[in-house]
């Protein structure tokens, strides 16, 4: 029971290290970045190679793919995304749904359609037995490293000097650049940001998720889950969002698993009917 | 009004343009239809790349007539490949038609087959029924049933009592966990429980919490092969095999394409299957020498032999033939052809063009610093018990 | 629907008749014929006898034209943003093949039922879409997509789960065309009921009811205020888009004579609002226009290139929205209205 709850946490934790920095993109700057999963992708083969290739222990790699992917971010932000922020909601969906089929035949090209295995340290890998509770030692890696996050996450955006720009930069452009806020610096970072984030969730989830090619396509569904269904405007909506689909979905699969497979679907509607702008959600949506 | 005059334009052209085109019959054109993208490029890649390696080995001539292949793209989608199909035999006058990855793209060829009358060879697809949707199928894979059978017998000689089932929840994976718990009981063994795994599973963690719950000797598993890997990680992790549960599974977990990658845990789970990298026969040192050359290192896995095979069926059942690939000449060839594969010997079961050829007992284990699956049983020339039964 | 000058005359007051006869000409001119429909339907007629070789991709293109055009409806009138509208398109294929296997191999009964399926579907789910915001919906309509391909999966004793539904042939369309292997009873089949779809969604959706979804779209607050009902308007909407998405899935299943479970698959959903985007929202011939474009030039990269053709796929979206939709599709308002008569272009 006990050890079906840490489960659940833990796969909800890994949702929301996947799915924050789609928080950021989509929740702060407003922009639907379908995209996302190709940046976690892209975390996940750095992650790959550093360590299949190169034997580079996994803990560098994680800053590692943080790193690779913000900067892919910061490029890709400054050439195409940042003529896109007006566009139309539809505009975007196509635009990053293009960006996902070419990350996805990008991989294939690059790094072959098989799935991607990554072998973990070994004080990562197997499990320990707490008071009788079975514990997978990287699940609780995971549910660490999201905790800090999320609280570092919170932190930054609610009380530094940069959250309090951004989030000027996104209630009104130009009274914010009237100050002498620099938006187009502020959204580039925080674009670069949340793909770094998306990267380091695509690192840490290539053990319990695996990594194909496919994998922006396959998991962009959870992420827009996750965000739609913690709502887009501030950090501890998606975070307990994730929390409750990955117990339930755990929990379901577990206890009813004839049913399994319907339970996170109905979930995200019945939340959505309850509170379509999600958990707390900032009065009407936009 | 316009539909009427549609309607009557549509029938006056039809009867103008009923009669087959002639082609010329020097070259017999062979269709591959396999996804080369989406969620199944691995297979289509493997299926493909056998094919290839048997005419790079064998030539491009059989029967006196020049094979060319013409390799098409369904990306896993049952519609476009029966549009695919259609195209080809109609606009590109193919012949044989081939490949197919998953059974719901061979079902949806199956009324085009049996209505244009052409060969078509199942290369992979694995449930009982295709061979029964149209008198012009054929395969050279393999059936679920067929080497999920002797897994269950392997279990049940070898003093495993208590199983937990624990497959993917679609066609196969019934078919799978049918023919295994068939199989187990009858042998004496007992079922604790069996799990099915939605396809679009991202964690495996309930599950096998609940074998682990039942606490069985062992697990029998199916999975897709690429799953399969992921599957293999997350039982190590969660100490099932240190918990006493034995793995065993049908070959396709412990797909030898990605074996190497799966690492440590691996080892030591037992599977069966119609084919290994590892295999010891002279044709299949030759097939994985070629193979790895050609594509990069890349190892042939059950579906390339699948796809191998296939073209040296097309190639023998056309040497019968003298070159006649029309369907029912083709087809009457194919019955009872036999021959050596890489995976050992092959033959066609005249009854219901299904492959019968041995299912190999195989562990995982270390050699020369690679994962193989390395054979220690065989049980020589099965045919699909599915069929079999039926009668 | 509209007003005739008769009665027109009859009313007394001057101001109101000059409204009415405004409006009159308002709903005339923007449900006026155009010239490039006509060239639409002359094309698709012609391609019948110019191509016979490539009945089958017209097949698939005008069933596609039709699920597009369908979800135009939804997308470029109500303005809902839907990634689920397979579920429609599914549900209908799934209805008209099991139609064909247990009951009657007539197809235009199968037809018929497939479509009244999908509406109700629709009609039903059509309440959990009248709330929130763009994301809200995209997320509900793509849920209620997901567990109809997980529902399909799971009854496999009626759908034939992950193995497809198969074994069904259908009769000749009136007992008189029979289904060829060249596909060509196929594609005249597809062509008369799209024609027949696109001209009844035309006649809604330039109709006054039209008309007031697109102040629905363009201003919901607005369009309650001069008493426009919009939840009501909304439910009807969708329920018709649904109905002939779901005729646009029966069609794929009788010309196919089999259903797998990716009629409802998310990507099918995706392709469709690709499709509709490409061509243009709003106009309805956007998603006839944009099914052209997009299986043709998806066919092609796929024989050219059938590892990667998805990359130049994407390539060409992000082109496409980076240089600006409207400029690809505008081009359309600058056609000749009919066969140039007048200037009074809006």
């Amino acid at each position: 029971m006990l050890t079906i709850l840490f489960d659940g946490v833990a796969y909800g934790m890994l949702l929301f290290i996947l799915a924050c920095g789609l928080t950021v993109t989509l929740g702060l700057m407003n922009f639907i970045n379908l995209a996302h999963g190709a940046f976690a992708m892209t975390g996940g083969y750095v992650t790959v190679v550093m360590m299949n290739r190169y034997g580079i222990s996994f803990y560098w790699c994680l800053p590692a793919a943080f790193l690779i992917t913000a900067i892919l971010g910061l490029i890709l932000e400054r050439t195409l995304y940042q003529w896109l922020y007006r566009a139309d909601h539809l505009d975007q969906v196509l635009f990053s749904i293009g960006i996902v089929f070419m990350a996805v035949a990008g991989a294939d090209y690059f790094m072959g359609g098989q799935q991607q295995l990554i072998n973990l340290p070994p004080e990562l890998s197997g499990r320990m037995d707490v008071f009788g509770v079975g514990i997978g030692r990287y699940r609780l890696f995971t549910i660490v490293i999201c905790a800090v996050l999320a609280l570092a996450l919170q932190l930054i955006l609610s009380k530094t000097r940069f959250g309090s720009r951004l989030r000027a930069a996104v209630d009104d452009r130009r009274v914010a650049m009237g100050l002498g806020i620099n938006v187009p610096v502020v959204f580039a970072l925080t674009f670069a940001f949340g793909s770094g984030l998306a990267g380091l969730g695509g690192a840490m989830g290539a053990e319990i998720l695996g990594l194909e090619p496919n994998f922006p396509l396959k998991f962009m569904i959870y992420f827009l889950i996750v965000v739609s269904v913690g709502g887009t405007s501030t950090v501890s909506g998606p975070f307990l969002a994730a929390m409750l689909l990955g117990v339930a979905d755990v929990a379901g699969k577990y206890y009813v698993p004839a049913i399994g497979p319907f339970v996170i679907y109905a979930l995200m509607i019945i939340m959505l009917i309850l509170r379509p702008n999600g958990l707390f959600s900032r009065g009407a949506g936009r | 009004m316009l539909k009427g005059l549609l309607l009557g334009v549509a029938g006056l052209a039809m009867t103008l343009t009923n009669a087959v085109p002639v082609f010329a019959q020097e070259v017999v054109k062979v269709g591959l239809i396999l996804p080369m993208t989406g969620p199944f490029a691995s297979t289509g890649r493997q299926v493909s790349a056998g094919a290839k390696a048997f005419i790079a080995a064998k030539g491009d001539t059989a029967g006196g007539k020049k094979i060319e292949l013409i390799i098409r793209d369904d990306g896993g989608v049952a519609d476009q490949t029966r549009r695919i199909a259609q195209e080809l035999v109609v606009n590109e006058g193919t012949k044989v038609l081939a490949g197919f990855g998953l059974t719901p793209l061979a079902m949806a060829v199956a009324p085009v087959a049996t209505q244009a009358k052409i060969p078509t060879v199942v290369m992979a697809a694995g449930t009982a029924a295709i061979t029964k949707a149209s008198p012009f199928i054929t395969r050279t894979s393999g059936t679920l049933p067929q080497y999920s059978v002797p897994v269950g017998t392997w279990a049940s000689q070898n003093g495993i009592k208590k199983v937990v089932t624990l497959v993917s929840d679609y066609g196969p994976g019934v078919d799978a966990e049918k023919w295994f718990t068939k199989e187990f009981k009858a042998k004496g063994g007992e079922i604790a429980e069996a799990v099915r795994i939605p396809l679009q599973n991202p964690d495996f963690a309930p599950f096998l919490q609940r074998v682990r719950d039942a606490k069985p000797d062992a697990v029998f598993v199916f999975l897709p092969s690429g799953v399969g890997s992921l599957f293999m990680k997350q039982f190590a992790d969660r100490g099932l095999a240190d918990a006493g549960i034995k793995l065993i599974a049908t070959g396709d977990v412990t797909d030898d394409d990605i074996l190497n990658s799966m690492g440590k845990p691996a080892i030591g789970t037992i599977t069966g299957h119609f084919y290994a990298t590892s295999h010891d026969s002279p044709e299949n040192k030759a097939y994985v020498e070629a193979f790895e050359k050609a594509n990069n290192k890349m190892r042939p896995n059950f579906m390339s032999v699948g796809g191998y095979d296939g073209m040296a069926l097309i190639y023998n059942a056309l040497e019968k033939t003298k070159g006649d690939a029309s369907g029912p000449a083709f087809m009457e060839a194919v019955k009872g052809l036999s021959w050596t594969s890489p995976r050992g010997p092959v033959s066609i079961d005249p009854e219901t063009r299904d492959i019968i050829q041995n299912i190999y007992i195989r562990e995982v284990k270390e050699v020369n610093g690679q994962l193989h699956n390395v054979e220690f049983q065989t049980f020589s020339a099965l045919k699909d018990p599915e069929k079999a039964e039926a009668k | 629907m509209s007003v005739l000058p008769q009665d027109i005359d009859m009313m007394a007051s001057h101001s109101t008749a000059a409204a009415h006869s405004r409006a009159d000409k308002l709903m005339k001119r923007r449900s006026r014929i155009r010239f490039y429909e006509v060239v639409i339907w002359l094309a698709a007629i012609a391609a019948y006898f110019l191509l016979p070789s490539k009945m089958l991709i017209l097949t698939e293109i005008a069933i596609l034209a039709l699920f597009a055009v369908s979800l135009d409806l939804v997308l470029g009138f109500a303005g809902i943003v839907s990634l689920g509208h397979a579920a429609f398109f599914g549900l209908g294929a799934y209805i008209a093949g099991l139609v064909a296997l247990h009951y009657v191999a007539e197809p235009v009964t199968g037809l018929v039922l497939a479509g009244l399926a999908a509406g109700i579907f629709g009609f039903l789910t059509s309440f959990l879409i009248l709330r929130g915001s763009d994301l809200t919906r995209l997320m509900t309509t793509l849920g209620i997509g997901l567990m109809m391909a997980e529902l399909a999966n799971q009854m496999a004793w009626l759908t034939g789960g992950a193995d497809g539904l198969s074994g069904f042939s259908l009769n000749p369309i009136f007992g008189l065309f029979e289904f060829d292997l060249f596909g060509k009873t196929g594609y005249v089949y597809c062509l008369v009921v799209l024609f027949i779809g696109t001209m009844i969604m035309r006649r809604i959706a330039f109709s006054p009811f039209g008309l007031s979804l697109k102040a629905i779209k363009s201003n919901p607050m607005r369009a309650g205020m001069i008493a426009v009902p919009a939840r009501k308007r909304i439910v009807t909407i969708y329920t018709i888009a649904a109905a002939f998405a779901g005729i646009a899935g029966a069609l794929l299943a009788q010309t196919t004579s089999f259903v797998s479970p990716d009629v409802l698959a998310f990507h099918r959903s995706a392709d469709v609002l690709m499709v509709l985007t490409i061509g243009g929202t709003g106009y309805l011939y956007g998603g006839v226009f944009g099914a052209v474009l997009f299986t043709l030039v998806k066919d092609w990269l796929s024989v050219v290139t059938p590892q990667y053709w998805m990359f130049w796929i994407g390539l060409i979206l992000v082109v496409l929205v980076l240089i600006g939709r409207e400029r690809l599709t505008g081009w359309i308002g600058y056609l000749p209205e009919r066969f140039s008569k007048k200037e009074d272009r809006r």
